[in-house]
């Protein structure tokens, strides 16, 4: 009698199995070591500074004589900015979709949306380039100005939501486009307009994806570097003036990091303490979104 | 004409003025995103143009900004590119085979794990800087700030590009394929190594050039890795010191220009010959999509 049992143990398949797993590992040791690296030097950090003078200081001066550790200013800067940002990205990507979305014609549809892409992957040192030489001086200039710095928040947050547009519109398009046909047919079938279907029907339907474009939109916003390092300035501001120059956590980091500085070091350790903040910071909105993410393709897929 | 007729006339007049400027101001949405791409590039090129010769290419880092080129960056996005490149595709294509075809969804810690690319994907590229400066510059490793930390830390960086890119790949192969190869009394490995890889190419592909264009603009992880600014030498090793294109456009965009010395200028030329090779490198991946791409 024939079996179909295996004849011999394969151990060669169980080795490629073990193989392949590490390789999905090393994504785990990744995060692993982006948390060991941070927890360890701040930890080390907090040993010099007080968590409250940290958390709570206004005044961010680590590299002067006194030295003063208040994050505030860093945090202000980079809330500024990418509010900023949020302002220009979230009306223009919702509208972006909506328009590819519910209106525009396939072929239509698959010509922008590589175009969109293309806006993604320009390099940001390209759009900070574009932002200090041509947005501040000529646009920026020309509606306020000399009240407007060379480098200002304002140029750019506005910069920086340019930016991220791609990153909103393409998840707020793809949950938009995964909302059930049906539901619109039977909104056009009560009578209603296209107008009201796509803003009573369509968007409501789809808005945990829009949600979860929007957080992870600001979360790319709040670590945007090369834009704010070019284009803001480094002057860390204890107030919310968008036309003077402003500092962020992420230029704060690049800045001090460009120095060859000595490992051990209070400005090595300020990298960290400051990039640990940050880390915290977009994991938090990263975990909101997949979460959101999650929730649209349950219902709809 | 009833009056029934009349009122839905009348209705429908008003509600088409709306419905159509609704769409309108939706146009205009799209329009302004790529109206500000538009005029980024136009700019980037115009300034660029004049600047972008045969010298430029070939020449070193100078301060007098006339004699200054960008061979030694060039040649170190090159390298770094290949490191990234030689680390991304293993490790990447192997993730995407354990979780498209080992990997059982039911266990928690293979759900961590695919949580765990997500959120990496999203983790700004300056913390990945870190990462890189602790681990792999100073630190376990201590490496030094040369090609190989740097392909590295770029590597670990767009890794979850190629992952998600490659799993989507894995996945269009449909499950007959694999059925029929089991049939004819394949295991599971030569199933995904003779069937399920060969078709999954093109698309895996695509996505790796995809993630080498994301790898190539990245500043800011280099600059905390500490990329040189100032090199007069071509990398000739892993162990070279190194600096790349951004890098160096950085530098000329940051030094202080004076009416003897315009930096900005080879900043606009380096920004252009970045886009040009972005620019091939996505038609490439494009072609590469729509020439392979398979219906099943």
């Amino acid at each position: 009698m024939p079996s179909l049992r295996a004849a011999r143990p394969r151990y060669g398949e169980a080795v490629i199995k073990i193989l392949l797993m590490l390789a999905a590992v090393i994504s785990i040791v990744t995060t692993t070591g982006i948390v060991i690296s941070l927890v360890e030097e701040t930890i080390e950090f907090f040993g010099e500074v007080g968590v409250g003078d940290f958390l709570f200081g206004t005044e961010w001066a680590p590299l002067f004589e006194p030295a003063s550790f208040g994050v505030l200013p860093l945090v202000l800067g980079t809330m500024v900015i990418s509010f900023i940002g949020m302002l220009v990205a979230v009306p223009l990507g919702l509208g972006a979709a909506i328009y590819l979305s519910e209106y525009a014609h396939p072929r239509v549809r698959k010509t922008i949306k590589p175009i969109l892409e293309l806006l993604a992957g320009v390099p940001t040192i390209v759009f900070g380039y574009f932002a200090l030489t041509f947005f501040t001086p000529e646009v920026l200039r020309g509606l306020f100005g000399f009240d407007a710095a060379i480098f200002n928040g304002l140029s750019a947050g506005i910069i920086i939501g340019f930016l991220i547009i791609p990153t909103v519109a393409s998840i707020s398009e793809d949950s938009m486009r995964a909302v059930p046909q049906s539901l619109r047919e039977g909104s056009f079938g009560l009578g209603a307009s296209k107008l009201q279907t796509t803003l009573r029907v369509v968007f409501p339907a789809a808005l945990s994806g829009i949600v979860a474009s929007i957080v992870l939109g600001f979360s790319r916003a709040v670590g945007e570097t090369m834009v704010v390092v070019i284009a803001a300035g480094l002057s860390p501001q204890w107030g919310a003036n968008p036309l003077e120059a402003m500092e962020t956590m992420t230029a704060f980091i690049a800045s001090t990091a460009k120095g060859d500085i000595a490992t051990g070091s209070i400005a090595y350790k300020t990298i960290f303490a400051v990039g640990t903040a940050l880390f915290v910071i977009t994991l938090i909105m990263n975990l909101i979104s997949i979460r959101f993410v999650r929730k649209y393709r349950q219902v709809y897929e | 004409m009833t009056t029934a007729q009349q009122a839905v006339g009348r209705a429908s007049t008003s509600r088409r003025a709306k419905d159509l400027g609704f769409r309108l101001a939706m146009l205009v949405c799209l329009g302004l995103a790529m109206l500000l791409l538009g005029v980024l590039l136009v700019d980037v090129a115009a300034d660029g143009a004049g600047n972008l010769t045969w010298n430029f290419i070939t020449s070193f880092s100078s301060i007098d900004a006339g004699q200054s080129g960008i061979q030694a960056a060039l040649w170190g996005t090159i390298w770094l590119m290949g490191v990234c490149a030689l680390f991304i595709v293993p490790v990447g294509v192997a993730t995407a085979i354990y979780l498209e075809e080992y990997s059982d969804n039911t266990k928690w810690w293979n759900r961590l794990i695919e949580l765990n690319i997500q959120n990496l994907a999203a983790v700004p590229s300056i913390v990945y800087g870190i990462l890189g400066l602790a681990f792999l510059v100073r630190g376990p490793l201590s490496l030094g700030p040369v090609i190989l930390a740097g392909g590295l830390t770029l590597g670990l960086l767009v890794l979850p590009v190629v992952i998600i890119a490659a799993r989507e790949a894995i996945r269009a192969v449909p499950p007959s394929i694999r059925e029929g190869s089991m049939a004819l009394g394949a295991t599971q490995w030569q199933t995904i190594w003779r069937q399920v890889l060969p078709a999954a190419v093109p698309g895996i592909a695509t996505g790796v050039i995809l993630a080498l264009a994301r790898a190539i603009g990245e500043t800011a992880p280099l600059i905390v890795v500490g990329a040189a600014t100032f090199i007069a030498f071509n990398p000739d090793s892993l162990n070279s010191l190194f600096t790349a294109m951004p890098i160096q456009i950085f530098d000329w965009i940051s030094r202080p220009s004076n009416d003897v010395n315009d930096y900005r200028p080879l900043a606009a030329a380096g920004i252009l010959l970045l886009m040009i090779l972005l620019l091939a490198m996505n038609s490439l991946a494009i072609w590469l999509r729509n020439r392979y791409e398979q219906k099943w």
